[in-house]
């Protein structure tokens, strides 16, 4: 890790960001971050409160996340910024930028290649190494927040392992509509023992931070709560045996690359029902086209204009 | 299409070119200047400063400016720069009766030791657009006939209840307690009064207007008296290690209010008045005002009285008081979210099919009875 010390003085040849110490955040402000982390590692699916920062970008676009990356970054890392699984979603841009400019280490798209990957809403399709970091921003850390508003009783209810509301919860869904009708943020029990908010990735993805060989880091800035799951940790999804956890299927493979198995985005193409559904892991679909894989829709103009640099220059 | 699978990064680059245009506005109109702002702008200035919990007027003035004039976007620059100062330690308390007095006024009594001071203020003006101002040029400026400030300290109203035992005091905290500070370390519950009045000092002067009043209307009324609201200059002093005295590292301009409510006894302890307390950077008096009104609502516990309204829950009235966490949180709502609205989606036509399956029978039957 560097500590530089800030600048006051604006160099003309430098940007704003530039001026202020390696990945923005001071060093006493990491050290007390990574302490949070590995409090968080140590007791998985614990919600540790830290010092959260003010940042330069505002709370619930992924401030915890950011105070995370920043806290574990180093010169010889190299960052991945997804959001909705997209490299290219304006808010990951955003983040990515703001590391190349105030850190300087290098970026990446490719999903192998990152050592660090910070996301928002989505895990990349492609399995995730033991070399490998996983960063999540998370806007509500309490999976009980929506069936108690009051930190105090959630906070006694997990100390407790007092669960019993989200199983009642679950348990009316069905009795309302016949499944458990949370499809994102779908709480797990980690480690058999804290129930845990996932952030709101579709459920689809919940399988795969069961046993996941990387690092997962769970960054909530706002409300100021830092958790993790460390490598290879029991994840189970909240079912019950009757209606065991499911995750979404899709009738039809990406249309630009094939892939089945995959989550993906519809994306309306006209107003008269035209519709494509293609990988919302924009990595994961481009190694595939690479690679000759080419799906139903690959020739039609409106798979052109998702697949080249052409579209979404204009400000507005 | 602002977000396309590739192009985004260009999307944002020229939207910001765009917003520094914007902002700049017409070019044959002159740029404002930073001081153009701290002079005339002074209210704006200390809401900024309130709310991005940093004291420094020229600072706040540039923030505005690039904010647009947005307040809230200004108190969140100055936040987003604050997070990156060094902290050397913490000042030495503010005493206030030592205030450098502009206004000073009670409501609770016509005439008081140190006196009455209108001061600067916008009480008794009649609210009528002053076309002057939109000429240009220089308005006439009046000589203001100014009294001789008052050179001795001007005791607080409170202190002066308090000296006959009508006013529940303010228990000195122990020389060696630690004050709590939100700003390092997170926010927990139940709060102590210390961190609740940090709270409110930083919080959102709209939010704590609103939760005042309603106390005011009857959600956990309490009624309330302006002992006195004071503006002026108070010196900040540190005490340095190193030399062994306190230094004066400046002054700066604060707002206090402090609001005396009827208590008509408990079990718990005797009839006497009860104090609200509000504390603010610049001259902001609604917001000292509404902050004291809602000090002394949280206040119920200590009192043994009952919690009935939101101005009175701790939990909720701290959670939702700082303007920058919650801009942040509403607006964050742009944010794409298509994965998770990609999951509802396929719910929610499952779901109808599953609905209208149920239901296709009812149809035919109803038909059939008709």
């Amino acid at each position: 890790m560097t500590s530089s010390v800030r600048t006051v003085e604006a160099a003309p040849d430098q940007s704003t960001e530039s001026q202020y110490n390696f990945a923005y955040l001071d060093e006493q402000t990491k050290r007390m971050i990574r302490r949070a982390i590995l409090k968080g590692i140590a007791i998985p699916g614990y919600q540790v409160p830290f010092a959260s920062r003010e940042m330069p970008m505002p709370y619930g676009w992924g401030t915890g996340g950011v105070q995370v990356t920043a806290a574990i970054l180093g010169q010889e890392d190299t960052l991945k910024v997804i959001d909705q699984g997209s490299d290219d979603t304006t808010n990951a841009v955003s983040i990515r930028s703001f590391f190349e400019k105030t850190a300087g280490v290098k970026t990446t798209t490719a999903t192998a290649d990152a050592s660090i990957i910070q996301t928002r809403h989505r895990i990349p399709e492609a399995s995730l190494r033991e070399d490998q970091i996983i960063v999540f921003q998370v806007p509500i850390p309490e999976p009980l927040r929506f069936l108690e508003p009051r930190e105090t009783e959630t906070r006694t209810m997990h100390a407790l392992k007092e669960y019993g509301l989200m199983h009642v919860k679950l348990y009316e869904d069905i009795a309302r509509n016949g499944r458990i009708a949370t499809t994102y943020a779908y709480p797990v029990e980690v480690n058999d023992r804290y129930v845990m908010d996932p952030s709101p990735t579709p459920k689809f993805d919940n399988p795969k931070i069961d046993e996941m060989a990387a690092l997962q880091l769970y960054g909530a800035g706002r409300e100021k709560r830092i958790y993790a799951i460390p490598p290879f940790t029991k994840v189970k999804s909240l079912d019950f045996d009757d209606h065991p956890f499911e995750v979404q299927k899709f009738e039809r493979p990406c249309g630009l690359c094939g892939a089945a198995n995959v989550y993906l985005d519809e994306v309306i193409l006209d107003d008269k029902g035209g519709r494509m559904f293609v990988c919302s892991d924009t990595d994961y679909c481009e190694e595939r086209r690479e690679a000759g894989h080419l799906g139903d829709m690959a020739a039609d103009p409106a798979a052109v204009s998702l697949t080249t640099s052409t579209a979404g220059q204009d400000a507005s | 299409m602002y977000v396309a699978v590739k192009g985004g990064e260009k999307a944002i680059r020229n939207a910001h070119k765009l917003l520094a245009k914007r902002r700049r506005g017409d070019t044959d109109v002159p740029a404002l200047g930073i001081d153009q702002i701290a002079e005339q702008l002074s209210i704006s200035v200390a809401r900024v400063m309130a709310e991005g919990s940093l004291y420094d007027e020229s600072l706040a003035a540039l923030a505005i400016k690039q904010a647009r004039g947005d307040l809230i976007e200004a108190a969140f620059l100055i936040r987003a720069y604050r997070t990156t100062l060094p902290r050397f330690g913490y000042s030495l308390p503010l005493d206030t009766a030592k205030m450098l007095i502009e206004r000073r006024i009670s409501a609770t009594y016509k005439d008081l030791p140190g006196g009455q001071l209108l001061g600067p203020t916008f009480d008794y003006t009649h609210r009528l657009l002053d076309f002057k101002l939109a000429a240009d040029g220089e308005v006439d400026l009046e000589e203001v006939s100014m009294s001789e400030p008052e050179t001795g300290p001007v005791p607080r109203v409170t202190e002066l209840l308090g000296d006959e035992g009508l006013m529940d005091a303010d228990v000195l905290p122990e020389d060696d307690a630690v004050v709590g500070d939100l700003t390092r370390e997170p926010l927990g519950f139940p709060a102590d009064r210390d961190l609740r009045l940090q709270n409110l000092a930083r919080g959102d002067e709209g939010f704590l207007l609103a939760l005042g009043y309603s106390s005011q209307r009857g959600y956990g009324r309490n009624h309330p008296f302006t002992g006195e609201i004071r503006f002026g200059a108070v010196e900040v002093e540190f005490f340095a290690e190193e030399l062994g005295f306190a230094v004066t590292l400046g002054t700066i301009k604060l707002t206090e209010c402090q609001m005396v409510n009827q208590f008509a006894g408990s079990a718990k302890s005797s009839p006497k008045f009860t104090r609200g307390y509000g504390l603010v950077f610049g001259q902001s008096e609604r917001k000292a005002m509404a902050m004291s009104l809602v000090d002394r609502a949280l206040r119920w516990e200590e009192f043994g009285e009952e919690c009935t309204a939101p101005v009175q829950d701790t939990e909720f009235v701290l959670s939702h008081s700082d303007n920058i966490q919650a801009t942040g949180f509403v607006e964050h709502l742009k944010l794409p979210h298509y994965v998770d609205f990609q999951a509802e989606l396929e719910l929610i036509r499952t779901l109808r099919e599953e609905w209208f399956n149920a239901h296709a029978g009812e149809e035919e039957i109803q038909e059939a009875a008709q």
